[in-house]
C-alpha cells in the first residue's frame, strides 16, 4: 500500500476514535473544532483552484450554497420518506446523510463546471469578478426560492454532522487534493499556474486542467455547505455571500498559496481567532483586515509558506 | 409611456451615480491595471464627510451643497492618496493578486473602522440641498435626481478637460498606455499614480454625496453594492476606458431600474452580475474597449 494511503487510512481511523471519546469533549472545543474542520474542507479545495492551478475565484460561498441548500433539502424533505415514521437507525440517517451530502457535492460541482467554461476565456482579475458574479447570481436565486425557504433561510436541518463526519471529510479532502497535484496527471495543475503558454507548449490540456480543478474544488466545497448546514441546522442565503468567499481565499493566501499544509495551519489558525479574540469583539474585524494588509506587505508569500524565498510566487 | 419615462428618468439619474464611481475604478486600472476594491470604501467615507460637514452648514443653500460636495471630494481625494501611498506603493511590481488581496484588506479595514467609529446602524443624510418635485405632464421630476445628473455631466466634463486638455493629463495617459516609455520621456509614474488615485477617489467621493441626496439612509456598508456594481459598469463599457465607463454606468442603471419595476424586482442584483457575465464571455474588452492581444 502506498504511503499516502496509509496516512489515509491512519487519519480515518483517528477521526474514528476522537469521535468515540466525544461525549468527553468540551462541547464548545467541541463546536470549534467542528467549524475547524469545515474550514478547512473549504480552504484546501479552495487551494486546488486558486493555488495549484492559478484560476483565481471568488465565488466558494457560491458552491457552498448550493451543496448546503440541496443537501439539507434532501434530508428534510427526501429524510421522512427514508427514514419511516419512526425516524430511523443510526445507520438509515447515516445512509440518508452520505446521499444528501453526495447530492449536495455533486450539484456544486455541475455549478463548478458551467463556471469553469468561462475560465477558459478569462484570467486574473476578470475570473475573479465574474467567479464573484456567479457567487451572487447564485445567492439572489436561493434568496428567491421560495420552496427552499427564501430569504428566512432553511430549517429545521437534521443535526447529522458530527465529529467523524466532518474530520472524515476533512481526511478524504486533503488526501484527494495532495495526491492528484502529486500524480503526474496532477503536474498539469502546477504547470498551468506557472506558465500557461508552455504547458500549451509541452501538449498539456490547460483549459481542461482548469475545468477538472473547479470541479473537484466545487465538489467539496458543496459537501463542506452540506456538513455546514446539518450543523447549524438552519441556514441563510446571506450567510453565503461575498464575504464568506473573501475569508476562505483570505485562508489560501495566508497559507501561501499552492502550500495545502499551510492552507490547513491557515483555516485552524482563522477558525480560532475570532474566539480567541472575543473579548475585544468590537475591534476584532478592524484587527483582523489591519493583519491582512500588513501580512500581504511583509510576507506577500503567505505566512506559513516556507519555501525558499527566491522561489516564484504563485500568481 | 409616462411610466416607462420614469423609469428611464430613474434609471438615469442611477446610472449617473454608477458612472461616477466607475470612472475612479477605471482610471486606476488604466495606470495600475488592478481592480481596487477599496474604491467602494472611499465611497462611503465620502457620503459619511458629507453627513458631518452637511450637519454644520445651514440647510438648504446653494453654497452648503458646494461647501459638502467639494469638502468631501477632498477628503476623499486625501484619502484616496493616503492608501494608495502606504497600501499600494510598497507592493508595485508584485503579482496582481497580492495587490488585489491588499485591497480587499484595505476595504475591509475601511468598512469595520467605519462601524467602530460611525456605528452599524444606517443614519439619515441632511438634506443639504432644498428639495422639490417638478410635474412635468404626469412625469414627476425630483430636483434631486436632476442634480445628480447634471452634477455627474458637469464632473464628467471636468474630467475629460483635466485628462485630455492638461499636461498631467496627457502624462496619466502616458503611464496607462505604456509606464517604462512614460518614465523613460521624464514622467514620474509616482506622481501620476497618486493624482489619478486622487482624482478617482474625489469622484468617489463626490458620488457618495450624491448618492446620499438621493437615497439619503447611510451606513458603513453602504458602498459594497454600488462599488461592485460600478465596477461592472467599468468592466461593461471596457475598463481603463473613461466614456466606456459613463455608457456603462448608463445602461447598468437603466437596466436596474427596468427590471426593478418589474415581477423580476427580487433578482434586481443579479442581473448586474448576469450582464457582466454575458459581455465578458461575448467582448471580453468591454463595450468600448479594444480585445488585447496576448504577446509571448
Amino acid at each position: 500500500m502506498p504511503r499516502a494511503h496509509q496516512i489515509l487510512c491512519v487519519a480515518l481511523a483517528a477521526c474514528f476514535g476522537v469521535w468515540w471519546f466525544s461525549d468527553r469533549i468540551d462541547p464548545y472545543l467541541l463546536d470549534v473544532i467542528t467549524s475547524i474542520g469545515i474550514n478547512i474542507i473549504l480552504a484546501v479545495s479552495l487551494n486546488l483552484v486558486n493555488g495549484y492551478t492559478g484560476q483565481f475565484s471568488l465565488g466558494h460561498a457560491g458552491f457552498m450554497a448550493i451543496g448546503a441548500y440541496l443537501s439539507g433539502a434532501c434530508t428534510i424533505f427526501l429524510g421522512p420518506q427514508w427514514l419511516g415514521p419512526d425516524g430511523g437507525n443510526p445507520w438509515s440517517q447515516g445512509m440518508l446523510f452520505l446521499g444528501a451530502l453526495l447530492v449536495g457535492g455533486l450539484s456544486a460541482s455541475v455549478a463548478g463546471l458551467l463556471i469553469g467554461i468561462p475560465s477558459l476565456r478569462l484570467k486574473g482579475d476578470y475570473l475573479a469578478l465574474v467567479t464573484l458574479g456567479f457567487g451572487e447570481i447564485i445567492r439572489v436565486i436561493f434568496q428567491n426560492t421560495e420552496a427552499l425557504g427564501g430569504a428566512l433561510g432553511l430549517s429545521p436541518i437534521p443535526a447529522y454532522t458530527n465529529i467523524l463526519w466532518t474530520y472524515g471529510f476533512v481526511t478524504l479532502t486533503v488526501f484527494v487534493v495532495v495526491t492528484l497535484t502529486r500524480s503526474t496527471y496532477g503536474r498539469g495543475f502546477l504547470a498551468t499556474r506557472d506558465d500557461e503558454i508552455a504547458a500549451e507548449a509541452v501538449g498539456l490540456d490547460t483549459t481542461r486542467y482548469k475545468i477538472v480543478a473547479f470541479v473537484v474544488g466545487a465538489f467539496f466545497a458543496g459537501i463542506a455547505g452540506g456538513l455546514y448546514g446539518h450543523y447549524k441546522q438552519s441556514i441563510y442565503p446571506t450567510g453565503f455571500d461575498f464575504t464568506k468567499s473573501i475569508e476562505i481565499v483570505v485562508m489560501v493566501i495566508l497559507g501561501g498559496m499552492g502550500n495545502t499544509l499551510g492552507v490547513i495551519l491557515a483555516a485552524i489558525l482563522l477558525t480560532a481567532l475570532p474566539e480567541v479574540l472575543r473579548p475585544v469583539a468590537e475591534y476584532r474585524m478592524v484587527l483582523y483586515s489591519f493583519l491582512l494588509i500588513v501580512l500581504m506587505l511583509a510576507r506577500p508569500q503567505g505566512l506559513f509558506n516556507f519555501r525558499r524565498p527566491g522561489a516564484k510566487p504563485a500568481s | 409611456m409616462i411610466e416607462f419615462l420614469q423609469q428611464l428618468l430613474n434609471g438615469l439619474s442611477l446610472g449617473a451615480i454608477y458612472a461616477l464611481i466607475a470612472l475612479g475604478y477605471t482610471m486606476v486600472y488604466g495606470v495600475l491595471r488592478f481592480i481596487n476594491f477599496a474604491h467602494s470604501d472611499v465611497f462611503m467615507v465620502g457620503a459619511f464627510v458629507g453627513y458631518y460637514l452637511g450637519r454644520l452648514v445651514p440647510e438648504g443653500t446653494v453654497w452648503g451643497a458646494l461647501v459638502v460636495l467639494a469638502g468631501s471630494m477632498a477628503a476623499c481625494a486625501v484619502l484616496g492618496m493616503t492608501i494608495e501611498r502606504l497600501a499600494y506603493r510598497p507592493l508595485r511590481g508584485s503579482p496582481t493578486l497580492n495587490v488585489l488581496i491588499t485591497a480587499i484588506g484595505v476595504s475591509l479595514l475601511l468598512e469595520y473602522s467605519g462601524q467602530v467609529f460611525f456605528g452599524a446602524a444606517p443614519r439619515n443624510f441632511p438634506p443639504v440641498i432644498p428639495s422639490a418635485r417638478i410635474s412635468l405632464g404626469g412625469l414627476v421630476l425630483s430636483s434631486n435626481q436632476l442634480i445628480v445628473i447634471f452634477g455627474t455631466c458637469g464632473l464628467m466634463w471636468a474630467l475629460r478637460l483635466v485628462v485630455l486638455r492638461t499636461r498631467i493629463g496627457m502624462a496619466m495617459r502616458a503611464v496607462s498606455l505604456n509606464p517604462q516609455a512614460a518614465r523613460l520621456v521624464g514622467v514620474n509614474n509616482d506622481v501620476i499614480i497618486s493624482f489619478t488615485f486622487g482624482l478617482g477617489s474625489a469622484l468617489a467621493g463626490a458620488g457618495g454625496v450624491l448618492y446620499a441626496i438621493n437615497y439619503p439612509s447611510i451606513d458603513p456598508l453602504m458602498g459594497v453594492m454600488p462599488g461592485l456594481k460600478a465596477f461592472v459598469c467599468a468592466v461593461l463599457g471596457g475598463i481603463g476606458n473613461i466614456p466606456g465607463a459613463a455608457l456603462g454606468g448608463l445602461i447598468l442603471g437603466t437596466t436596474e431600474t427596468f427590471v426593478g419595476g418589474s415581477s423580476w424586482s427580487t433578482y434586481k442584483d443579479a442581473i448586474a452580475f448576469a450582464v457582466l457575465i454575458v459581455i465578458l464571455l461575448v467582448r471580453p474588452g468591454g463595450l468600448l474597449g479594444r480585445p488585447s492581444i496576448e504577446k509571448v
